[in-house]
């Protein structure tokens, strides 16, 4: 008799499916979480966050104006990157540097002309500021370019032997543009998705417990792992929803280009909101209460989803135990397989451990939540 | 009056403190994401690994090779043999770059014509493949300037003499670090207010200040007191990890930094409170803090310059408090900034923090319900 | 055992204790059965235990040691299966509010597993039973309370249960629904032959069970036919009449060494005696124009009689008489023609009553009547759509921040800090109202040992049972000596022994000149006000003393109707007029 009676039941997961599904269409708060956020973010931060500068503001110094330093300004006039600004001392440019006006300075002195015709090797003066290290080393980058542009150009000219003995040429794969949105959206897609996931989840249950539906749930004859599923399988396909809004908006409102196929991402993506979800669940179990529930899906979730994932900071960067750390981050392994989809096609190398990793995830964090979710109160 | 206050600040203490978990959240979270956060959120790039397709086969182009593995930056992971095994070893992502040195490169260099190097660079995170890109060039022009010292041939008409000011080895932790005390500094102030009028009003005890002889002025200073504290403990402590711990030197004054930090919290906890007494429920309160707090940091300049932002979202970072404090805060670090520099960053927050306290005091007792 | 002859259910030397910082046994070697086919009360006091063995009885919770068994079937083992022939009704059913009346019973007919074939039938007969029928396609969060805790019961009685477990079902139910389930669940029992187990607060509720299971500090104290705890009680119990203030009556009667309990009841004050020797006269002697007569004993004195520890001190409990008077007549609280409107809902709809100085005034009515509204607008927590509110002569909302400390308030759910101590928790609030020094440390002190605090000044306020809690809000809202003393259902969920000394309290509060306004559905808690008005729909059915409205429906011939007859009638009387127009 027990076998039978304690058999998952078609019907009673089914019921739960309904309830949990008119719950949801009746709350716009969980439809606004699933569809109005992860818009609302992705646009803001799409386009908010960006690497690339572009219009640095260059102080020039010329201290005695004529053709050569004028054709060295006008090169990097030339320049998408640059918005030249011109100064008469040194001086001055280091005020407007000091006054956050200008990003960096190039600085010719007065006998700059004299010692470029004598070949002795006439100095450029760059000053940069270093306080985002990151833009400053950019910007270096950027002069340096246009110093090289400048000085082949100059030697072919006067018939001067090659500035430069070996030329570089660079091939920027996946993104010749070297356009940081490119990366940076579907990374974003991550962050904002495993936020999402945890927080559709993470109040469900705890809801149940703070307003008392759980105790008469829980002493008809439904099986825990009813209860849980039904839990589950509304809230996977609300959180696809949302998972395909933003990759739709990636792919025409952020032009980055899917040249992996759409079935792999969806699987993938299906896979990674598994995980956030069970997190979630997990969360939500374990706090019993919407508000700790609430604080701890934001505390584990976004922070380390921003930082700790790739998404922007490089994780071949970072020292070898903080390695060691992102491994625990779920978004790590998604953030890898969507810029890869994204930008390099299906290259399953990559794709095939890190949708092992997740599928790891989603299968500890679903067992976490069976074995904390009981029939009793305890 | 003032007794009236005191006493609210010390419930509003007991509250905080007493509850383990409030504790937990108040000192746990803040202190590991500082020493994680410290190292993981950096933009230098440290070994590359980088793979040698090197048909040359020279003394030469060896020279050139050892010249990248030397360095700090790169590793050599692999020797590439053929040209179909570029594409894989970038796709699955074991080296980020690809030296190929073609077959006539030494003997294109000793003749004296321009000798052509490839460089592929995996672009899926662009700014990983730009800075790797311009260490790729620093490595090659010290290089070429060695090989043609050696040849005696003429060093170029004109070179690049480069500094960086502030931060001369362009360390991006001297950057980062200092954000994370903005980072943490909200947090912290957010969690604490953005709950306490809501917790109250759900829990009944709101109602019952309400009816005690206590204006609305004092339940403010009353709330915001011990929010201003424990936000200036904990970024003391953030502040003082920063320049033991990372090291990061403290150029300007530290009374100028206290300054901005004074107005950054009490913009925060206007904001914080602002959002309690707007919710009904402490879930609401909690949304909002986080629906604030998430674009707060993203569109702040913390990771991400905000210069590099379109112009309208640039215009919507200026009702961010973090946005000022973030300049102030490396400015006084690293640029030795003082108040009149730093001036147009202070009163903006003034004007936030204004705004947000009056508002959170009118909603006390105006908010329907 | 064979399962038909077992038991419904069989607690065999059942102990249960929780963990924690101040670890409770909450039941020890417990013993008892629970017959088939009847009803069978579960009565104690606060921490009796009585959730506990619901929960146990349900399966949500094992104990540590001793067997359960429900239907003849070990709970440790079969939870499962049995949990699919009982239903169960926790204190807060948990009906989902944004899903409609139809959509809760489907869920719990698919969880229960009612074929599809006998829902409608099943569905149609509970609709009718509980008088929802009309109301299926509405959400259930838009329902009263009282058709909330109807549905929860359909919820429940969906499969047929052959146990039905009822863990405080009419708690914060106003009489006529009460009247409505219980009526529902003895048909449950009459035509299914159904077994129930039913925990309540209300002795009157106790006195209708076949069977009744007297718990105490986890104990058992009894187990028997109500009438048979009520016996022994014979020749205790009296009435007594005389010519003096029901309020000083009391008092006086109380003050009788040989007097156990003596309760307010219309005019006359029922007595309980210490034993069935004293003479009557004696109880009487120097009370002018009394007389005293012989009454039934009820399950609530025999309640009293096995409970009551130690008889209630007189209440020291004095205010200040008021320092000014505020107006020249001697209206301290007027409402007139208030009303509140949320959106289209009318929620108060033209009140208008005055509060005459030294009153207890009682604001009563179902759930949904208006009667937390009102009380919200008097106080200046929620500002008035129209009409207008005096208190003490001026409105609290727009007044002078000093103006309120003329006020003591005590809100509906506890509402003091919960993790402060209750030492904290008083300083807090003195200083509040602006005591300090030595007056501030004197009255912390005085009310601590007014309210028995003494012992918890260090623990958490949430940690306190509930009737401590009770009386550290009473505590903190009279901190301040005020005047004027707001009472928003100040017993609500505390039992029978904690509520008697709360009123014990205020009845002393008001001798000494406070005003109380105090709301509640406690239908016997009516009987101590002076006046009281009664509430429907946002509207003031009557309003009266309450020996006036006892009067107003007392049948000739009949016993003296009860507050709750009164209420029902008028309630009824309103229905009807309701559906008339």
């Amino acid at each position: 008799m027990s076998a039978t009676k304690a058999q998952l039941s078609h019907r009673r997961l089914i019921g739960m499916v309904r309830k949990e599904s008119l719950q949801i269409l009746r709350d716009p708060s969980s439809i606004a979480i699933a569809f109005i956020l992860p818009v609302v973010m992705l646009l803001l931060f799409g386009y908010g966050v960006s690497l690339d500068a572009k219009d640095v503001r260059i102080g020039f110094v010329i201290e005695t104006p004529d053709s050569v330093t004028s054709d060295i300004r006008a090169a990097f006039a030339q320049s998408d990157y640059f918005v030249p600004v011109t100064f008469h001392t040194i001086q001055k440019a280091e005020q407007a540097m000091r006054q956050r006006e200008i990003d960096g300075i190039v600085w010719m002195q007065s006998d700059f002309s004299h010692r470029l015709h004598n070949g002795s090797g006439a100095p450029i003066g760059v000053i940069v500021n270093g306080v985002d290290a990151n833009q400053a080393r950019i910007t270096e980058g950027y002069i340096l370019g246009a110093w090289q542009t400048w000085l082949t150009h100059y030697s072919e000219r006067r018939g001067l032997p090659q500035a430069f003995p070996i030329a570089l040429e660079q091939r920027v794969w996946f993104n010749p543009a070297v356009r940081s949105r490119d990366f940076l959206v579907p990374g974003l897609v991550a962050v904002i998705m495993t936020l999402i996931g945890a927080l559709l989840t993470a109040l469900v249950v705890a809801r149940e417990w703070e307003r008392g539906t759980m105790e008469a749930l829980l002493v008809t004859p439904i099986h825990i792992r009813e209860l849980l599923m039904g839990k589950l399988i509304p809230y996977f396909i609300l959180g696809m929803g949302g998972m395909l809004l933003t990759v739709a908006m990636a792919v025409w409102q952020f032009d980055v280009p899917l040249r992996g196929s759409f079935l792999v991402l969806l699987a993938a993506s299906a896979l990674f909101m598994l995980v956030a979800l069970a997190m979630g669940l997990l969360i939500s179990i374990v706090a019993k209460n919407q508000f700790v529930a609430g604080q701890v899906a934001i505390i584990v979730t976004f922070l380390p989803a921003f930082i700790l994932s790739g998404f922007i900071f490089d994780i071949n960067s970072m020292p070898t135990a903080i390695q060691w750390l992102t491994h625990l981050i779920p978004a790590r392994y998604f953030v890898a397989i969507l810029q890869t989809v994204f930008l390099a096609g299906n290259v399953w190398a990559v794709i095939l451990p890190n949708a092992a990793a997740l599928a790891l995830m989603a299968f500890i964090f679903l067992m976490l939540v069976r074995r904390k979710a009981g029939k009793r109160l305890e | 009056m003032l007794q009236h206050i005191l006493a609210l600040i010390i419930k509003e203490f007991l509250a905080l403190l007493k509850d383990k978990r409030s504790r937990f959240v108040l000192i746990g979270p803040p202190i590991i994401q500082l020493v994680v956060f410290g190292y993981a959120a950096t933009f230098d790039l440290d070994r590359v690994p980088f793979a040698v397709y090197d048909e040359d086969n020279t003394a030469l182009s060896h020279r050139l090779t050892d010249r990248f593995a030397g360095s700090e930056t790169f590793e050599l992971v692999s020797h590439i043999t053929h040209d179909a095994e570029i594409a894989p070893v970038i796709d699955h992502k074991h080296a980020l770059l690809v030296l190929h040195i073609g077959p006539r490169f030494s003997d294109d260099l000793a003749a004296g014509e321009s000798a052509s190097l490839q460089v592929i660079v995996d672009g899926r995170n662009s700014n990983t493949a730009l800075l790797a890109l311009n260490y790729v060039r620093t490595v090659l022009l010290d290089f070429s300037a060695e090989w043609a010292q050696e040849q005696q041939r003429p060093p170029p008409p004109a070179i690049l003499v480069t500094r960086a000011w502030y931060n001369s080895n362009l360390v991006s932790q001297w950057f980062i670090v200092p954000g994370i005390i903005g980072l943490l500094t909200l947090v912290v102030s957010l969690l604490v207010t953005a709950l306490s009028v809501a917790r109250e009003r759900e829990e009944g005890t709101f109602d019952q200040l309400l009816v005690t002889p206590l204006r609305p002025v004092e339940i403010l200073i009353g709330k915001s007191v011990p929010g201003l504290i424990i936000g200036l403990l904990e970024s003391t402590f953030i502040v003082l990890v920063t320049l033991w711990w990372f090291e990061v030197p403290l150029r300007g004054h530290i009374d100028a930094l206290y300054l901005g930090l004074l107005l950054f919290l009490l913009a925060n906890i206007g904001i914080g409170l602002m959002i309690s007494s707007l919710a009904v429920t402490q879930q609401q309160g909690l949304l909002g803090a986080f629906l604030f707090l998430v674009p707060a940091v993203i569109l702040s300049g913390f990771a991400t310059p905000i210069a590099n932002m379109p112009e309208a979202v640039q215009y919507l970072t200026l009702i961010n408090p973090m946005r000022y404090f973030m300049v102030i805060v490396r400015g006084v670090f690293l640029e030795g900034a003082g108040y009149e520099l730093l001036a147009a960053q202070y009163w903006p927050m003034a004007v936030i923090a204004f705004f947000s306290l009056s508002s959170a005091g009118w909603l006390f007792r105006r908010r329907m319900y | 055992m064979s399962e038909a002859t077992s038991p419904a259910i069989q607690f065999t030397g059942l102990s249960k204790s929780f963990a924690g910082a101040r670890p409770v046994v909450a039941l020890d070697q417990l013993t008892l059965q629970v017959g088939r086919g009847k009803v069978t009360g579960l009565i104690g006091p606060d921490g009796a235990g009585k959730t506990t063995l619901m929960r146990i009885a349900a399966g949500l919770l094992l104990p540590d040691t001793g067997d359960i068994h429900v239907l003849g079937e070990d709970m440790r083992e079969a939870s499962l299966q049995v949990q699919s022939r009982i239903g169960y009704m926790p204190q807060r059913f948990g009906l989902y509010e944004d899903l409609s009346v139809q959509e809760n019973l489907d869920l719990y007919a698919d969880l229960q597993g009612v074929p599809p074939a006998e829902r409608d039938a099943r569905h149609r007969e509970l609709m009718r039973m509980t008088g929802l029928a009309p109301f299926t396609a509405r959400l259930a969060g838009r329902l009263s309370g009282g058709m909330k805790q109807k549905l929860g019961l359909a919820c429940t009685l969906i499969s047929r249960p052959e146990v039905l477990l009822l863990d405080e079902p009419t708690v914060g139910v106003d009489p006529v629904s009460r009247r409505e389930l219980w009526a529902i669940v003895y048909r449950q029992v009459k035509e299914q032959h159904m077994s129930v187990l039913l925990s309540t607060a209300y002795l009157d509720e106790a006195e209708r069970c076949d069977d009744v299971i007297l718990l105490h500090e986890g104990k058992l104290l009894g187990q028997q036919k109500p009438a048979d705890f009520s016996a022994p009680m014979q020749g205790r119990v009296w009435a007594v009449h005389a010519a003096l203030g029901k309020r000083r009556l009391q008092q006086q009667l109380d003050l009788n060494p040989a007097v156990l309990d003596a309760l307010t009841e219309g005019r006359q004050v029922r007595v309980v005696t210490h034993d069935s020797h004293t003479p009557p006269d004696t109880l009487i002697a120097g009370l002018p124009g009394a007389h005293i007569e012989a009454v039934a004993p009820r399950f609530e004195d025999a309640f009293i009689a096995r409970l009551q520890q130690h008889k209630l001190t007189p209440s020291t409990l004095t205010s200040t008489p008021p320092q000014s008077p505020s107006s020249d007549d001697n209206a301290v609280i007027q409402a007139s023609e208030l009303s509140r409107y949320f959106g289209d809902f009318i929620a108060v709809n033209k009140v208008s009553f005055d509060v005459k100085r030294g009153e207890i005034f009682g604001l009563l009515g179902a759930n949904g009547a208006g009667k937390s509204t009102t009380f919200r607008m008097l106080c200046g927590l929620l500002p008035v759509s129209s009409g207008s509110v005096r208190v003490a002569g001026v409105d609290l909302r727009s007044a002078a921040s000093q103006a309120r400390a003329r006020i003591g308030y005590m809100a509906q759910r506890f509402s003091l800090y919960g993790n402060l101590s209750v030492q904290e928790n008083l300083n807090f609030f003195a200083s509040a109202y602006g005591l300090s020094g030595k007056v501030k440390r004197e009255r912390i002190r005085a009310s601590m040992d007014d309210f028995e605090l003494t012992p918890f000044a260090g623990s958490a306020a949430l940690t306190l049972p509930l009737g401590f809690k009770q009386r550290l809000a009473l505590a903190a809202a009279l901190m301040h000596r005020p005047e004027i003393l707001f009472l928003d259902e100040p017993t609500s969920g505390v039992d029978p022994l904690a509520r008697r000394e709360f009123w014990w309290h205020i009845n002393a509060l008001a001798e000494s000149g406070v005003t109380v306004l105090v709301t509640t559905h406690f239908m016997d808690e009516a009987n101590y006000c002076d006046r009281l008005v009664i509430m429907a729909d946002g509207e003031v059915l009557a309003e009266d003393s309450p020996e006036q409205l006892r009067a107003r429906f007392h049948k000739t011939g009949e016993e003296e109707a009860s507050m709750e007859d009164a209420f029902i009638a008028l309630i009824e009387q309103h229905q009807q007029r309701e559906a008339a127009a």
